[in-house]
């Protein structure tokens, strides 16, 4: 099946290596992310140039929720499905995102360490469109740190 | 700020919380009228119409101040309109306060209506891949239950609350409003109630989450010296207003976005290093003088339960980790040391977006007036509303009698 970014420029389509896609700040040394939006900015660099940057892989579970009802319109989960909010040790920043698929919301707790994975959003057309997901760290015992 | 910068609230009026199925424009003429006959004021004197828009009933919600003047017939007063999401009522009422301080107007009213559709607040129609608040349904069917959900989980895996510490909010919120002529919701609702009602976002359940209603509020407000020369002695004063936007970096997750601002690199100069919703208090505090232990009761945005416990800790009842504690001493209950949501709270209105945050502060005013009735806080003399607007528009008012 054909597989496209659900949306594009926010993340690599290395699958085994996914990075986030974020900018960084040349003065400020502060990231961005998304990188499509003006949704944030250092005010004390006000014209300062960024440079792409790949944000860290990994990061701290700050917050989660499972959502027992199906979202409305133009959202195309459907009940349950978990939202994760993971803050990235480098950058200092929560990023939120889809858990990955197929893992156990059960077992997550503030605080776990996560990675981004890139999974299914939807499929359309014979078309599967992709989105990064946040998946718990599993330690070489197996269980989840 | 000396104290002639005050503002005197004259009349206030509501038109009953539901889901009546009219014309938001309905609602507001109701309320407005309401409250013009609370002050003793024609239409015809009031000089500066402040409107608290909607997005959501069409061209005539995006211009709500004239909308209204319309239908209470026109007067050919000054008009502005104003959209700060949740946070509009403020913002309409601080455009209606710079007015009057400037001496450009001496009366003024303040309105905001809604008719809300069922279920999910969602995002506006066609496809925008620019737009964050389509994103984050988009690509995260991340509804506004999911942001209060994840400030939840939060509380419990720091603080340890519990889901029956949230419950109890809804308890004490529902008793509160239980004989509250304008709550849509006025039945008592018990620990179990809540925990057994169908989990939404988890840890959150429907009883957790306010609903989405129709509603109006409006108030009348006028310079001091307006009100003394027109024997308006004991009219409650508007000490302090903030419609603070946070300070870089913002650290906490947001309506409606995907990612915080990043703490990395080099911070504000001077900033405090308090979080945002910290600060939207802190701002109105500085204003009026007072402090946390001056009030007598605060209305605070339930959008949740948890969010009531959040907005204890935002305003200084007490400190971060502490407010389950202060919850289960009966401080924040009618006759404990500082009631909050003495109206009921959105868990017995349901929100009307852009009448939310006057309804707050119509709340007050008759807690200071000692005209609540049932809910009566008693020798009230000083109370604080606050809530937040998703992207970073925050609103506080501190009034005292």
């Amino acid at each position: 099946m054909t597989r496209v970014p659900a949306i594009d420029g926010w993340f690599t389509a290395d699958e085994a290596n996914p990075h986030l896609l974020g900018t960084r700040g040349v003065t400020s040394g502060s990231y961005f992310f998304p990188p499509s939006l003006a949704v944030s900015a250092n005010p004390n660099a006000p014209f300062e140039s960024r440079e792409p940057a790949e944000l860290s892989r990994t990061g701290t579970l700050w917050s989660y929720t499972t959502n027992h009802y199906s979202p409305p319109e133009p959202s195309v989960q459907k009940a349950p499905y978990t939202v994760c909010a993971v803050e990235l040790v480098t950058e200092k920043m929560v990023v939120l995102g889809p858990l990955a698929t197929g893992a156990d919301a059960s077992r997550l707790k503030v605080g776990m360490q996560m990675e981004l994975v890139i999974g299914p959003l939807f499929t359309e057309d014979g078309v599967e469109h992709t989105m990064y997901q946040w998946a718990p760290l599993t330690d070489p015992q197996g269980g989840v740190r | 700020m000396s104290r002639d910068r005050d503002l005197a609230i004259i009349g206030v009026g509501m038109h009953p919380w539901g889901k009546w199925g009219k014309n938001f424009v309905e609602y507001g003429v109701i309320a407005a009228r309401e409250a013009l006959a609370d002050a003793g004021v024609d239409w015809r004197d009031i000089q500066f119409v402040a409107g608290a828009d909607t997005m959501r009933n069409g061209y005539p919600g995006y211009v709500a101040g004239a909308t209204f003047a319309q239908a209470l017939g026109w007067q050919g007063a000054q008009v502005a309109s104003s959209y700060a999401a949740c946070a509009s009522g403020v913002t309409a009422m601080s455009t209606a306060r710079a007015q009057i301080l400037a001496g450009m107007a001496d009366v003024a009213m303040v309105i905001g209506a809604d008719t809300t559709p069922k279920g999910f607040l969602a995002p506006n129609k066609g496809e925008r891949g620019d737009d964050p608040d389509w994103l984050r349904f988009r690509l995260l069917g991340a509804t506004n239950p999911t942001y209060f959900a994840l400030y939840a989980r939060r509380r419990m895996d720091l603080y340890g609350a519990t889901r029956e510490d949230f419950a109890r909010v809804k308890v004490k919120n529902s008793l509160h409003g239980l004989e509250n002529p304008y709550a849509r919701y006025r039945r008592a609702a018990s620990i179990e109630d809540v925990v057994t009602s169908p989990l939404v976002a988890d840890p959150l359940s429907l009883l957790d989450i306010c609903a989405t209603s129709d509603g109006a509020a409006a108030m009348i407000v006028t310079s001091m010296d307006w009100a003394k020369a027109h024997g308006y002695d004991k009219a409650i004063r508007i000490r302090g207003v903030s419609t603070t936007t946070p300070s870089y970096p913002n650290t906490v997750i947001e309506m409606p976005n995907f990612a915080t601002d990043s703490a990395a690199g080099i911070a504000t100069p001077g900033a405090t290093g308090i979080g945002f919703k910290d600060s939207i208090a802190l701002r109105a505090y500085e204003e009026s003088g007072l402090g946390p232990e001056d009030l007598s009761c605060a209305e605070v945005y339930d959008l949740s339960t948890a969010l009531e416990l959040d907005w204890y800790e935002h305003i200084g009842l007490c400190a971060k980790g502490e407010a389950e504690n202060l919850l289960r001493s009966g401080a924040t209950a009618l006759g404990g040391r500082v009631p909050v949501n003495p109206s009921g709270g959105l868990a017995c209105f349901g929100e009307a977006v852009p009448a939310q945050a006057i309804a707050q502060i119509c709340e007050l005013t008759w807690q200071l007036r000692g005209t609540a009735g049932a809910r009566q806080v008693d020798g009230a003399k000083v109370g604080l509303s606050i809530n937040q607007g998703l992207f970073g528009h925050g609103s506080c008012v501190i009034v005292s009698q």
